[in-house]
């Protein structure tokens, strides 16, 4: 549900419960953004193909 | 055949083999999906559900996975936060563990729902006042947090990782784990926490309802506690199963022996929580709403005061004293005793806060509502076992599950 729906409403529950999901989804869709961003960008340059993590 | 997936340095069973085991846990998966076809085209009438139980069979399974699931968001968060650096050793399974979990749960939650076409209706048109409501919204965000956390382990197939762009993927995804982690963790605590608020609720039902902090009853910081506490006994389970079915040793002892003697210690205090929750609610909560402890255990053909000594004293105070001590969990035969105990623990409390809170009278005029599950929601249940193994034996032919296993199998 997104502010401009016709069933919000500008109440605390409103903002806590809609505020922290969007929030949750927020870091997952920046995380991953970032993620695959810097692996596009680091395979057109070709850089880190030696990178381990273990 | 399929030797070019299977990780280097590592012995797996031929694949007739393993094809066979699939297809003995496939036929089982067949008969879930088979009575979930059944439910989902003829409706809730394939249950045993009523008016006494709008919550059954499946609603204890969704919270025993979620709780046995979390060793996932506790591991991770020992392992990513608190810096317990041993764990990166077990970490791979305690996720792959929780996303089977977790995805089970929102499948049962799938089936439970009648009509999972309009199962997005709780994100569009949220009840903000519900604690459920909050435990769909975590849920679902913390499986994308263990997909998350899963993926990386797929794309260190020996496959796919010689793409680069997959290498490179998985690469950065474990650089910034810990803010994945963190978000796991704070997500389960409150999802955890509001799937234990549920019962504490309900004022209605004399036998769950508990007092509490602002909002939230005792129960919603004893769901956690108990998550947190039995979740990692539970990955510890599933590896020591593995390595029987395996016949190797997959984890090495101090790994195991870390992760139990915190969970010893989560699974004390949780306890000396809980008994305490349980004498006061026995003494003043359900004594100013007219009951005495005894009316919620007698007279009925099924939960009589066994169910509480087996959930607090039998699965809760020997568990604890046995992962305690270190003569406990050097013995390995007391070790999975108090693993097994705990996990038996977390299953029979959300056993009593499902459904012994909906047997339990609550009029004069009421007696004891007892219910037996039809066939179908037991197949129903059974599925995300057969699940969870095949996808935890594909992921261990193919995936590098186990960092320590080359070390621990030289003769391989």
């Amino acid at each position: 549900m997104f502010p401009f729906c016709f069933e919000w409403i500008w109440d605390m529950s409103h903002m806590v419960f809609m505020g922290g999901l969007w929030y949750a989804l927020t870091i997952m869709g920046l995380g991953l953004t970032y993620c695959i961003g810097k692996a596009f960008y680091d395979t057109y340059m070709n850089k880190g193909k030696d990178d381990h993590h273990h | 055949m399929d030797s070019a997936l299977i990780p280097k340095g590592v012995k797996r069973c031929p694949t007739w083999q393993f094809a066979l085991w699939i297809g003995a846990a496939g036929a089982v998966l067949l008969w879930g999906v088979f009575a979930m076809l059944l439910c989902w085209f003829k409706g809730l009438n394939q249950t045993n559900m009523n008016d006494s139980y709008g919550f059954a069979l499946w609603i204890w399974a969704d919270l025993a996975v979620i709780a046995l699931g979390g060793g996932a968001f506790f591991t991770g968060f020992l392992r990513y936060i608190v810096g317990k650096d041993e764990l990166k050793n077990i970490i791979n399974y305690a996720v792959l563990i929780g996303f089977i979990c977790y995805s089970s749960a929102l499948l049962i939650l799938a089936i439970d729902i009648g009509q999972p076409l309009r199962g997005w209706f709780i994100f569009w048109h949220a009840n903000v006042h519900s604690m459920l409501t909050e435990v769909a919204f975590c849920l679902t965000c913390y499986f994308g947090v263990l997909t998350i956390e899963y993926v990386p382990l797929i794309l260190e197939n020996r496959q796919i990782d010689k793409v680069p762009f997959f290498h490179r993927i998985s690469h950065n995804l474990h650089e910034i784990m810990a803010v994945f982690a963190a978000t796991g963790a704070f997500l389960s605590f409150f999802h955890q926490g509001s799937l234990g608020g549920v019962p504490g609720v309900l004022f209605g039902r004399p036998f769950a309802y508990r007092e509490g902090l602002f909002i939230w009853p005792w129960t919603f910081f004893l769901y956690t506690w108990s998550a947190a506490a039995c979740g990692p006994c539970f990955t510890i389970l599933v590896t020591w199963i593995t390595e029987k079915i395996t016949k190797k040793k997959l984890v090495k002892q101090n790994v195991i022996e870390l992760l139990a003697k915190i969970s010893g210690w989560m699974i004390g205090t949780y306890i000396i929580a809980k008994i305490i929750d349980t004498w006061y609610w026995a003494k003043v909560t359900a004594p100013a709403s007219g009951f005495n402890l005894m009316d919620f255990y007698s007279n009925n053909p099924f939960y009589g005061i066994w169910i509480l000594i087996l959930e607090i004293v039998i699965c809760g105070v020997v568990p604890a004293l046995i992962l305690i001590t270190e003569k406990g969990r050097k013995n390995p035969v007391m070790l999975m005793t108090g693993i097994i105990l705990a996990v038996l623990g977390a299953c029979v409390n959300r056993w009593v806060m499902v459904l012994q809170v909906m047997a339990v009278p609550v009029l004069t005029f009421e007696s004891w509502a007892m219910y037996y599950p039809s066939w179908q929601e037991v197949a129903t249940t059974i599925l995300p076992v057969a699940y969870g193994v095949i996808l935890i034996s594909l992921s261990y032919r193919y995936l590098p599950v186990f960092p320590q296993e080359q070390e621990l199998n030289p003769e391989v």
